[in-house]
């Protein structure tokens, strides 16, 4: 059995977000991690991997930097990892990610695409699905369990919705969307650190991309355009008081209740 | 592709157990506002699902001119491949202008699928939308094209906003935030033409198989509904000290709801949670007690009315964002407060 993970590297915006002078963010200052959903998407492929000797494959899109991720994967455990990197794919929105991503997965052999369900930094959770739908595959977003049928080549996963969730089969090969609900990620290990940085990882650019037209690729491939990005404007301060007595705490906000209609 | 022949803001009217969505509503009551800067007035729902004609007329009451419904039992409980099958053909045959859909656990699936399948561009999980030109200001040697859907967005957990347009593909297609859009007061008696279209269905290997539907048995309430939100923080020290929260919430006719902190600890179950992760809310009055106020946090609270809070910390960032606030102790002002609360409203 085979399973490709897709993963991300992106800035860490849950240890303190850095900002600027000018207030802007700051993203050199933040630290790049592996995208917290796609590692519980990796976790399990790994128990995949220790249940029925599934081969792990990580790939990811981005900058040469962006190897890091593919070494941290090596070292809890995946077998291969490819890059796809190339300045003609820069500035992609989700369509012409997607896009890109398929044409790299053309090229592998899988059962199950595991993607994480989003990514911290864009927060979209599209490109999971939309590379299912470049690739036709079934797809079965935000999966907090799964369970893999081999003989009868199928996929039973725990779906979650807001309410409620669905035990969902599909025939394999198959995409499924990762919840940080499917598992803790486990640790690398001294071995596979060590391994991780003898194995190679296998660059792709434009050219071994496998049935993708340059029009879906890159800024000039991406459906949406940015009209404009600014770091939030934050809403100003109302009035604070500092409370001697519960009583004069109470009197202000009971003041401003009253004044504002509320009761 | 004309972009031309794109006409009309549509909706998804998601439905789950023949029982309409709060986000329908929301989305039909954007709609129309948007409709009003376009040169088409009209506002189409696209209801899918198996039996649900008896949805048509509460559309209808909440501002859709027009009722687009693809009834068949493969629509019955949501499923990615029929689904998407059936609103991407209803866009290839009645080819919309805009397309919003909600930012659901089903939207965010359904969504993409069909902009992949249609070939467009989709932005997810907006806060804002609006009719206006792209690019914003001229630009030389750049066409400036009008009437564009404007779509803005929150991205990096919140730190920064983005607008974001789709000048060249149609349609436009956004999923929009639950309980971030306002429903119109509905107009009773109000009827929608109905147009039945059914494109036929043929499973193949991307359909899958629903084994099981296990609903969460959930006796809390709907946070994003509530007039008056009285949300505590991990300040709140413990489960059992909620119960002050409680005692303010009741006099005031409110609900008790909270930070993250508060469910990572499992103190409060999740559908309780306000922010980033939880949900959007935009009550009247929003109390934030023992709250620190990160941002993911603000982001799910900021487009409150009025905002209250209370914490010793006398730097808690909650403070950059509430119209009133009072650096003191909760557990002895939040009592006092519902004392005071209840013996003047008991004289009214």
């Amino acid at each position: 059995m085979k399973v490709v993970v897709c993963i991300k590297q992106v800035p860490d915006t849950k240890g303190g977000v850095k900002f600027k002078p000018d207030g802007t963010l700051d993203r050199g200052a933040m630290l790049a991690i592996m995208n917290p959903d796609d590692k519980a998407g990796l976790e399990a492929a790994l128990r995949l991997k220790d249940e029925y000797g599934a081969e792990v494959t990580v790939v990811t899109m981005g900058l040469p930097k962006a190897e890091a991720v593919l070494r941290e994967a090596m070292a809890m455990g995946a077998d291969k990892a490819v890059l796809v990197t190339d300045r003609v794919l820069g500035g992609a929105d989700t369509w012409a990610t997607s896009s890109t991503i398929a044409g790299a997965l053309r090229n592998l052999e899988y059962d199950l695409v595991i993607t994480g369900r989003q990514a911290i930094d864009g927060d979209t959770a599209q490109v999971g699905p939309q590379i299912s739908e470049h690739l036709g595959l079934p797809v079965i977003s935000y999966a907090e369990e799964i369970k893999v049928d081999e003989k009868a080549g199928t996929v039973v996963v725990k779906r979650q919705f807001e309410d409620r969730y669905h035990m969902v089969e599909a025939k394999m090969p198959c995409l499924i969307t990762a919840l940080a609900e499917l598992g803790e990620p486990r640790y690398m290990t001294p071995g596979g650190i060590f391994d991780a940085f003898e194995k190679e990882v296998t660059v792709w650019g434009r050219a071994d991309l496998k049935d993708v037209e340059d029009s879906n690729l890159g800024l000039k491939g991406s459906p949406t355009q940015i009209a404009k990005a600014s770091d939030k404007v934050k809403k100003g301060a109302g009035e604070k008081i500092v409370a001697d007595s519960a009583d004069e705490a109470v009197d202000y906000l009971f003041g401003k209740l009253e004044e504002k209609h509320i009761i | 592709m004309s972009l031309e022949e794109y006409k009309g803001v549509f909706i998804f009217a998601q439905q789950v157990d023949n029982e309409l969505s709060s986000i329908a509503l929301e989305l039909l009551g954007k709609a129309k506002d948007l409709a009003k800067d376009l040169d088409e007035k009209k506002v189409t729902a696209v209801l899918l699902g198996d039996k649900v004609g008896n949805l048509v007329d509460t559309l209808a009451e909440y501002g859709a001119d027009r009722v687009i419904v693809v009834d068949d039992p493969e629509l019955k409980d949501y499923r990615t491949e029929p689904y998407t099958h059936a609103l991407a053909s209803v866009i290839n045959e009645y080819k919309p202008e805009i397309l919003l859909v909600g930012a659901t656990a089903i939207g965010r699936d359904l969504g993409p699928r069909v902009s992949s399948r249609v070939h467009t561009g989709l932005t997810a999980d907006c806060t804002q939308l609006d009719i206006g030109d792209f690019p914003l200001n001229v630009v030389e040697g750049q066409e400036q094209k009008h009437q564009q859907l404007l779509m803005t967005r929150p991205a990096f957990g919140g730190n920064t906003i983005a607008t974001i347009a789709c000048p060249d593909f149609r349609p436009q297609m956004a999923t929009v935030r639950p309980g971030v859009m306002q429903k119109i007061a509905p107009v009773k008696g109000a009827k929608a033409e109905v147009v039945e279209y059914n494109p036929g269905f043929e499973e193949n290997a991307c359909y899958t198989k629903i084994l099981e539907i296990v609903k969460a048995v959930s006796e809390v309430e709907d946070i994003q509904e509530a007039k008056i939100l009285v949300s505590g923080g991990r300040g709140v020290g413990s489960p059992e000290n909620f119960a002050i929260l409680e005692d303010l919430a009741k006099v005031l006719h409110g609900t008790v709801s909270c930070s993250r902190a508060v469910v990572d600890s499992g103190w409060k179950p999740k559908d309780l949670q306000v922010g980033q992760t939880g949900k959007t809310v935009r009550p009247k009055v929003y109390f934030a007690i023992g709250i620190s106020g990160a941002i993911q946090h603000v982001a799910g609270m900021e487009e409150s009315d009025l905002i209250i809070a209370i914490n010793k910390d006398e730097n808690a960032p909650i403070f950059d964002v509430a119209d009133y606030g009072v650096v003191g102790d909760l557990n002895k002002i939040v009592p006092a407060l519902t004392k005071k609360l209840e013996a003047a409203l008991a004289e009214k």
